[in-house]
């Protein structure tokens, strides 16, 4: 039926290309809205197991980055490729989920109307179309996986707890734990700690330092701590007006003086 | 852990087993007792119960779209009536010559001075094909209309409206007698059904039992899917469609097919209607038929299935006894419900049923879903 070939190409399994190293490129990606430019000129590439945090000021286009990722905004110009063959600015958002991109949006966004173990469950890597949905049935290997990860994000003991009664710190790893079970390629986190208490904050950082090598991952903070925490000795990438300012390990970037100016140092 | 759960409580199953029963009943008392009897039912009194049937089923497949996918449908009266009508042109033809002009062509033909039957009545004289157009034409209009609108990502009032807009779109095109469906009159007159007289008891219980059947299998395929995985997405959809997205549900695939099986069983009640109430007309399509199918749903509790179900029968049956006792106050009375039953039970009859049961000292309700909010 047309519902199911309608969804055919999205649920091709993601065979991402990443000979050349890099899993995510981004090449002279310019966004504007109205002329108001949110990216400009934008060039930045992830390599495979990564963990790169991306900081700026507000208004530095990361938000707008992250949606030109995942496919919710077209870019003006300028190309976005994951691995060497998808093109991400011509999938669908639900194309560029099964090619293997999952995001955790800056907000915690979870059902909370479904329990933690449903919410993990409806994340699941596997055929999403209408009719095996519906017919949809747990073998006992995937309650397993959903298992596991709920040891990972500490929630195991809450599984049948509504997701709305969660705290906001568990509720944002509820997110990335339902990303986990996407088993995506890359890991694209908007402002995790955010509204995070220090021992929560701690904790995350944590997680993420045990995903680090196992999944590329993309942070995007404001908190330099945290910062500090997970970039280790990894690159950090600042943004400033929509473009690339600065890039490096985090001591040199932070000894930068055209980032003290516009962001540190102030 | 094992996490497959039955369809039903084992009490919910005994619960249905005896509403359903209660229901096979009522011919039954129709039928063995004399009039005399107190506890004889009328034959009035069955057909209602017959009626509110076809209202039942129309407000579970509403609440199949509101209640679990968020998509708030103020034009199901559309499907409704395409049913109906469907259902009709097959009635039509079965008066056969006993119409006023003793004509082979429906009165209403006869009396725009029409030769022979449009391209569109073709076949229609065959029971099953009519039956078929109660499935197919309704779906269809649902799956374009609901393709169009989906993928441009209309939602929530937007979209409401714009059903509102469609089903009064469609009343006027009814109205107009060239449109080959007897302008405002609609169908009526019918005389029979698969041969039998459409009048007699024996076909009037047949159809009650019909419908009874088919708005029991409607629920238990309605609790199937809210049960299944598919269900859960359908919630998703309407708590937190953008995350849906990225987790890789496409919307539109998961709108479409409930907006279309929705469609469905409101046109199969509004096909059950017709023979049972002997019209239909295009005030079916009127406006304000679709909103009172919301409030059915809004006061027996959306998200629920049973509760819409529970809600069509007690404000029709309100409805019943308000316009033979006080025929100009029932907008009146409905309004109130309404604005009572937003203010104070917000879950409708049915969900508030557990806040109620732990008021009570032997009451003991788990936390719902809904509660969690």
């Amino acid at each position: 039926m047309s519902l199911d070939t309608s969804m055919g190409m999205s649920v091709k399994q993601a065979g991402v290309d990443t000979r050349h190293g890099a899993i995510l490129y981004l090449d002279d990606i310019t966004v504007s809205f109205d002329g108001f430019r949110a990216l400009n000129k934008l060039t930045l590439d992830i390599s495979v197991g990564e963990l790169r945090c991306i900081i700026g000021p507000n208004g530095a286009g990361k938000t707008t980055m992250m949606d030109v990722i995942t496919g919710k905004t077209r870019p003006t110009s300028g190309s976005a490729f994951f691995g060497q063959t998808f093109d991400l600015s011509r999938m669908t958002e639900v194309e560029i989920a099964h090619a293997g991109i999952g995001r955790k949006f800056q907000r915690p966004t979870v059902f909370e109307q479904h329990t933690v173990f449903e919410n993990l469950e409806l994340a699941m890597k596997m055929d999403k179309r209408v009719r095996p949905t519906l017919f949809a049935r747990l073998s006992s290997e995937q309650e397993d996986r959903i298992a596991a990860i709920l040891r990972l994000i500490r929630l195991h003991g809450h599984e049948d707890r509504p997701a709305g009664l969660l705290s906001h710190g568990q509720k944002q790893w509820l997110e990335i734990g339902m990303l986990l079970m996407q088993e995506p390629q890359l890991i694209l986190l908007d402002e995790p700690v955010a509204g995070m208490s220090d021992a929560e904050t701690a904790r995350t950082a944590e997680l993420l330092n045990e995903l680090r090598g196992r999944h590329s991952i993309v942070v995007v903070e404001h908190d330099m701590g945290f910062v500090a925490e997970i970039a280790q000795q990894g690159k950090v990438t600042v943004l400033h007006e929509g473009s690339v300012l600065a890039e490096g390990r985090m001591d040199e970037v932070k000894a930068d003086d055209r980032v003290i100016e516009v962001y540190l140092g102030r | 852990m094992n996490r497959t759960s039955p369809l039903f409580s084992r009490g919910a199953w005994g619960l249905l087993a005896a509403c359903t029963l209660a229901a096979i009943l009522l011919p039954i008392l129709h039928l063995a007792l004399p009039d005399s009897h107190p506890l004889h039912v009328s034959g009035y009194a069955l057909g209602l119960v017959g009626k509110f049937m076809c209202y039942a089923l129309a407000a579970l497949a509403l609440d199949l779209v509101w209640g679990y996918t968020g998509i708030l449908s103020l034009g199901h009266g559309l499907f409704f009536a395409l049913g109906a009508y469907a259902h009709g042109m097959y009635l039509m033809r079965a008066i056969g010559r006993d119409g006023s002009y003793g004509s082979a062509l429906p009165d209403f033909m006869v009396f725009l001075d029409w030769k022979d039957y449009p391209w569109y009545w073709a076949f229609t004289d065959h029971f099953w094909y009519c039956m078929l157009l109660v499935v197919l034409v309704p779906g269809l209009v649902a799956f374009v209309f609901g393709w169009f609108a989906f993928r441009s990502r209309i939602k929530g009032v937007y979209f409401s409206i714009i059903t509102q807009a469609m089903t009064y779109a469609c009343m006027l095109l009814f109205f107009r007698n060239d449109t080959g469906f007897g302008g405002n009159n609609g169908f009526t007159d019918f005389r029979r059904i698969l041969g039998h007289s459409i009048s007699a008891p024996s076909t009037r219980i047949a159809l009650y039992l019909a419908t009874l059947a088919l708005l029991v299998g409607a629920l238990l395929l309605c609790r199937a899917i809210v049960r299944s995985k598919l269900g859960r997405v359908l919630q998703g959809v309407r708590d937190a469609e953008a995350r849906l997205m990225f987790i890789g549900y496409d919307p539109l695939a998961f709108k479409l097919f409930v907006w279309t099986l929705s469609a469905v069983l409101c046109a199969i009640a509004g096909a059950l209607y017709v023979p049972q109430v002997g019209i239909v007309n295009p005030s079916e399509m009127s406006p304000a038929n679709s909103i009172e199918m919301v409030v059915w749903v809004a006061i027996g509790g959306r998200g629920t299935l049973v509760g819409p179900i529970l809600g069509a029968f007690a404000v029709n049956g309100l409805k019943s006894w308000f316009t033979a006792a006080f025929p100009d106050l029932w907008l009146f009375a409905l309004g109130l419900l309404f604005i009572l039953v937003t203010l104070f039970m917000r879950h409708g009859i049915l969900g508030t049923l557990p806040a109620i049961r732990r008021l009570l000292p032997f009451g003991r309700a788990p936390a719902t879903r809904e509660e969690a909010a």
